[in-house]
């Protein structure tokens, strides 16, 4: 999808890292490359990102895992998955056979861990960029998130960083006290790029039962509830670090809602919860966005990119 | 699995069930009975999972040929929208979807029980176990009269048709817990097949266990998507050669199980961590009906 029927490209280049349109799929939302069901294009995305893959083959988290809230999909999957080993025996291939580009995504909870999944997945051929998940709690530091720790943080990126040929992108959570100042640790790690953001922690209550409606109890907030801290997320680093590729992620689920990504300044977009209730949602996407720049008179969604004019402010100084 | 823009052909109720016909042939070739459709739901609402029913009738042949109907009761927003849903509308549907109940190769008696909406499936099983020359029994339990799903037509389907309602207003008073053991004594029962709520199902499987009887249940349970995508419908079930356990997804592996793989008190117990494993593991369960 390169080139849409209407004529203008809608390819993204993320500093080297080319996809044919700005569209992927989101970790978690498209298993991690088996039995992906055929109501889903695959094909067609412009890449996926596994669910996060771990060392060792993980049940995932107790149930009930999942509560519908307002505009939102509550949950917490614990990060099931069978293992990198199984991951690159039988789940791999059939993406590689799909023809889409993955974007494999690495969850650990000590430092050999990510290292030991960075030199497990980064010659595999279909493989093109590493989504490091941060989110995780780090057993060698007080169980602590590693995003928590700046130093935890620098030690981790720059690891996977320094072992990886290929792209790194560091996915974090929007609720940092010092998001900007997060992301540019992530940068001088060696990353290349953020994807933002993680879901959102969430609690839904059972008020009849006086009980939690998930086991965890928290879980992650996702949907189109989110996408208002997604964009902030996306905004705020975004204009201090305009050189840095940013995937957005919250609440995509319409072209228009990728556009806002686009002009609050992501390069691209991926689309979870959308994708679960409407698997060909990132497809329709990708073509909403092609029928958009081409109405727009705008050559290619790289243009539309961190174009957002601050309300109130003359015109003259946007983006420039 | 197929994805159809389905036209509304009928929309009708009866009792407190609303049932919705919709045009879906490449559907309806497929359905089985225990499988499920997957209906979207309009965008720009605040809720947003999609919600799976039971394919009640699957017609393949005849004037409805390629098309399926659903039942459901009102509960939430998603069946109190889908209740205002007119004919010549359309619906987003995907299926069929999940695993159906397997059919028994030898034994030939098959009792079926089945509360509240939970029926829907079981009338379509009926159907396919007749057709295949079983002897089909049932239990349809409910909470009045009004709730009894079709019992013209269980009678019509079944040798013989019990039905008992909470408040007594038809059929014996009680539950289908009151009723299953005398019907397993007089109907001779091989095989059973149950749909209810959990706690409901687990009675029934332990009373299955203890007879030695096989047994298949369909389960229902929160599925934000129903098509495998997003592994929140985690069922705990036991591995065929007892060897732990894997949490497997209500929507692709199930919804129909054999209850004896189930660890039912680390799914639906109170304190999700109180099962452990037992110091000599678990005991290897036969997959029905092999
Ligand atoms: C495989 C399968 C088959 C089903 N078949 C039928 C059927 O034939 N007829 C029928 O009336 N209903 C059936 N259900 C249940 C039905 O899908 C839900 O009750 C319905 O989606 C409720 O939506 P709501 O918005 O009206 O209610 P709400 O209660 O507001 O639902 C909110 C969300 O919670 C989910 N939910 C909460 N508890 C449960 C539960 N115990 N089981 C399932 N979903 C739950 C709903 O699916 C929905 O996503 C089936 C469910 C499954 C999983
Ligand atoms: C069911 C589910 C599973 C998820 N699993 C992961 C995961 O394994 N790794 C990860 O980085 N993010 C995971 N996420 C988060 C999403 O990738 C995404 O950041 C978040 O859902 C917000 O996007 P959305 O609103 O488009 O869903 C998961 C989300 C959902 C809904």
């Amino acid at each position: 999808m390169t080139t849409s029927a209407l004529g203008q490209t809608i390819a993204v280049d993320l500093n080297g890292l080319v996809f044919s349109h700005p569209v992927l799929a989101a970790s978690g939302c498209l298993s991690t490359g088996r039995d992906v069901p055929s109501v889903v294009d695959v094909h067609r995305l412009a890449g996926v990102v596994t669910r996060s893959i771990t060392v060792a083959p993980s049940r995932g988290s107790v149930v009930p895992r999942a509560a519908e809230t307002a505009s939102g999909l509550l949950s917490h999957v614990g990060l099931q998955n069978p293992g990198v080993d199984e991951f690159l025996a039988k789940d791999l291939p059939r993406l590689v056979r799909a023809k889409v580009p993955v974007i494999a995504s690495i969850a650990g909870t000590r430092l050999d861990e990510y290292v030991r999944l960075t030199t497990a997945l980064d010659r595999r051929p279909g493989i093109v960029a590493l989504e490091v998940y941060v989110s995780t709690s780090d057993e060698e530091f007080a169980g602590e998130p590693f995003h928590a720790s700046p130093e935890r943080l620098n030690e981790i990126v720059g690891a996977v960083a320094r072992m990886s040929r290929l792209p790194v992108f560091v996915k974090l959570p929007p609720m940092l006290p010092e998001l900007v100042e997060t992301a540019r640790v992530c940068i001088r790690a060696g990353a290349s790029g953020l994807t933002l953001i993680d879901a959102v922690p969430g609690l839904a209550v059972d008020a009849d039962r006086l009980q939690s409606r998930l086991a965890a109890p928290i879980g992650g907030l996702s949907g189109p509830a989110i996408k208002p801290i997604a964009l902030a997320a996306v905004y705020q680093v975004a204009h201090v670090m305009p050189r840095v590729p940013i995937m957005g992620v919250g609440g995509v689920s319409t072209a228009a809602d990728a556009v806002e990504f686009l002009l609050a300044g992501a390069w691209a977009v991926q689309v979870g919860t959308a994708m679960l209730v409407n698997p060909s949602a990132p497809v329709e996407i990708a073509q909403g966005i092609a029928s958009y720049l081409k109405e727009k008179g705008i050559s290619s969604p790289a243009d539309l990119r961190g174009r957002l004019r601050v309300r109130g402010e003359p015109a003259g100084d946007a983006a420039s | 699995m197929k994805r159809a823009r389905a036209e509304v052909l009928n929309a009708r109720r009866f009792g407190v069930y609303h049932s919705i016909t919709v045009v879906a042939p490449e559907v309806a070739q497929r359905a089985r009975p225990g499988q499920f459709v997957s209906i979207g739901m309009p965008q720009g609402r605040s809720f947003i999972f999609r919600r799976q029913f039971s394919i009640h009738e699957a017609s393949r042949r005849g004037g409805w040929a390629g098309t399926l109907e659903f039942v459901f009761d009102r509960h939430g927003p998603g069946t109190s929208w889908l209740a205002g849903v007119r004919v010549h509308e359309f619906l987003d549907v995907i299926g069929p979807l999940g695993t159906a109940f397997a059919y028994p190769a030898k034994l030939n008696a098959c009792l079926l029980v089945s509360e509240g909406h939970a029926s829907a499936p079981m009338y379509f099983l009926a159907q396919e176990l007749r057709a295949r020359g079983k002897r089909v029994d049932m239990i349809v339990g409910a909470e009045t009269h009004e709730h009894v799903f079709k019992p013209i037509e269980g009678k019509r389907l079944s040798q013989t048709f019990s039905i008992v309602t909470a408040d007594g207003s038809l059929g014996e008073r009680g539950s289908v817990l009151d009723a299953l053991p005398g019907m397993l004594e007089t109907t001779g029962a091989e095989v059973v097949y149950a749909a209810a709520p959990r706690p409901t199902l687990r009675a029934i499987a332990e009373m299955c266990l203890e007879r030695e009887i096989p047994s298949q249940i369909a389960i229902e349970d929160e599925m934000p998507c129903g098509t495998g995508l997003c592994y929140t419908c985690a069922i705990p079930v036991i591995r065929k050669d007892g060897g732990g356990y894997d949490n497997l997804r209500a929507c692709a592996e199930g919804p129909v199980f054999n209850p004896a793989r189930i660890l039912w008190d680390r799914w639906i117990g109170d304190a999700p961590g109180s099962a452990p494993t037992p110091p000599e593991g678990y005991a290897k369960v036969r997959t029905w009906p092999g």
